[in-house]
């Protein structure tokens, strides 16, 4: 646990902040994050609250995304609410407020539901079976043809901010590795003894 | 005989074999002016995506049952490698189907990082110029091969303009082609994305018909000029590759060939040989002879084809 995680059902410290009804929600944190790499930062995007009343959220999520290769996560959750000026530098939909988003924001209006605002609902979870390719492509709009899964929509949102201002940007800096990734990687206890052949040249 | 001497050699035998007297001129002549199947798929690379960690170079080295690497997957320092001389960075090769490279180029001091692998050409060299009919391009867009036909003459290495075929040498007898092949036989024919797309945490491979990502890039560029160079390298070149590029920096500065013709490179090989009469009566006879030394049996003929070889997907 981080200092900035006061861990499940506590108020969210930083929704005080910007005026309005959705700040004055009970809003309940979900902190304690295991498996599933992806699973991390569904935090993130899940719906913060119902009509005025406090929601729990589920304590962990389990995404299958590169669950194998990397274990869960802890996102503080807090720590960026302090960093960030509001939830918009992270959500195209923060609960209650309108799509930024300006490719969202031509269909999408801020009277869509709580469930239309999660990441997920938008970023697909598996884009990449034979089913979602197809259904993606189908899509008469081309925003949606050019939607990332929601792997990508994660680490596009994140690296690129953290690039940005300096943050972590090394994997296991956010997801330790598991054995299996060790495996898939050829590192740790799975590295090459000097046998192997030699690098691409 | 030197390296260049055997490059000069395999030029013009290429220029022999496309033009010969065997069944396949006619489909490499045949072939000029095909843009591809209609329906082919593609994948949008978008190098300002990239953040150079290898992950799409293990997910093929497994996908593909590649040996194990000289050093781990996750291991940076294989952007230090210069290779022949000091000045070639990491090239595909046998064992490796993809490399990502790292180039000082990038904006604001950030490296910038490409991916290599074959771009699966419309209208693609190494088949033209192979006369034995080893390539195949699938109606998905795929350039594969079968390397129970293949004799190891190297036609395609010296013809393909991103140098990417490489050969494995395992058998003194029959070297046999080795490159990428968008992961046909286990994923594309099953409508699936190759390995490396799945595995890429940016998504820096997007997978669609080649002629949506067409739409797709331009859209990117047209949201976001300021991100990107305005060229779709592989639309145009060598007459369309079904793999395209986005790029942050000029093309030529990340690695990429930018002199590169419109036209298919058989172009070219038909215009040689016209001035080349006594090439064209000489190598095509050379080379079936070859070939029928290679497949009369022995090692060559266990060989198996590299969309047989799977056991399992
Ligand atoms: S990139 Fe080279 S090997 Fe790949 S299809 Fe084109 S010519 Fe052939
Ligand atoms: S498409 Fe398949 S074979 Fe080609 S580089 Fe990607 S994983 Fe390797
Ligand atoms: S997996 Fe994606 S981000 Fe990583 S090096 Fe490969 S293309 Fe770049």
């Amino acid at each position: 646990m981080s200092e900035h995680g006061p861990g499940i059902g506590q108020n969210l410290p930083g929704a005080g902040r910007r005026g309005g009804p959705v700040n004055r929600r009970k809003i309940m944190k979900p902190f304690n994050w295991i498996a599933g790499s992806v699973m991390v930062l569904m935090v993130i995007c899940l719906p913060l609250s119902g009509q005025g009343d406090t929601l729990k959220l589920p304590e962990t999520v389990t995404l299958d995304n590169l669950a194998h290769l990397y274990g869960g996560a802890e996102f503080d959750h807090d720590m960026h609410l302090d960093i960030a000026a509001d939830c918009t530098e992270c959500h195209h939909h923060a609960a209650g407020v309108p799509t930024t988003n300006e490719k969202c924001a031509r269909c999408h209006g801020p009277e869509d539901t709580l469930e239309a605002q999660t990441c997920q609902t938008c970023h697909a979870v598996d884009p990449f079976s034979a089913e979602a390719v197809t259904a993606k492509e189908t899509d008469p709009s081309v925003y949606h043809i050019d939607k990332p899964g929601l792997k990508a929509a994660y680490h596009l949102n994140c690296l690129n901010c953290h690039n940005e201002m300096g943050g972590p940007v090394g994997c296991e800096d956010c997801h330790e590795r598991t054995e299996a990734g060790d495996a898939f990687y050829h590192s740790g206890k799975y590295a090459p003894s000097g046998e192997g052949t030699s690098s691409a040249h | 005989m030197s390296k260049m001497t055997r490059r000069k050699f395999l030029s013009v035998s290429l220029a022999g074999a496309a033009a010969g007297t065997f069944t396949l001129s006619g489909k490499a002549i045949g072939a000029a002016g095909f843009t591809g199947y209609p329906d082919g798929m593609g994948v949008l690379v978008d190098l300002t995506r990239c953040i150079g960690c290898r992950t799409c170079e293990a997910a093929c080295n497994e996908e593909q049952k590649l040996p194990a690497p000289a050093v781990p997957f996750d291991d940076h320092s294989v952007f230090d490698e210069l290779h022949h001389g000091g000045t070639q960075k990491r090239r595909t090769d046998e064992n490796a189907f993809t490399v990502v490279n790292r180039y000082e180029a990038g904006k604001e001091g950030q490296p910038a990082y490409r991916k290599i692998q074959c771009n699966h050409c419309n209208e693609p060299a190494c088949l033209t110029s192979c006369f034995v009919n080893a390539y195949t391009k699938t109606k998905e867009g795929a350039v594969i091969y079968n390397s129970k036909v293949c004799v190891g003459c190297r036609n395609c290495m010296v013809a393909c303009p991103f140098r990417i075929p490489a050969y494995s040498y395992s058998s003194a007898f029959n070297p046999v082609i080795r490159k990428c092949i968008f992961c046909y036989d286990t994923r594309l024919k099953f409508g699936r994305p190759p390995a490396c797309v799945e595995a890429c945490p940016q998504e820096v491979l997007t997978f669609g018909h080649r002629k949506n990502l067409i739409k797709v890039a331009y859209e990117r560029i047209r949201v976001n000029p300021g991100r990107y160079v305005g060229h779709l390298y592989g639309e145009n070149e060598v007459g369309g590759t079904s793999w395209m590029y986005l790029s942050g920096v000029p093309f030529e500065e990340v690695g990429f060939d930018t002199t590169l013709q419109k036209e298919p490179i058989l172009a070219n090989a038909q215009a040689f040989l016209s001035n080349v009469p006594m090439v064209l009566s000489i190598w095509p006879a050379l080379f079936l002879g070859f070939h029928r030394l290679a497949t009369r049996g022995g090692e060559g003929a266990e060989e198996k084809p590299a969309t047989e070889k799977r056991e399992d997907i």
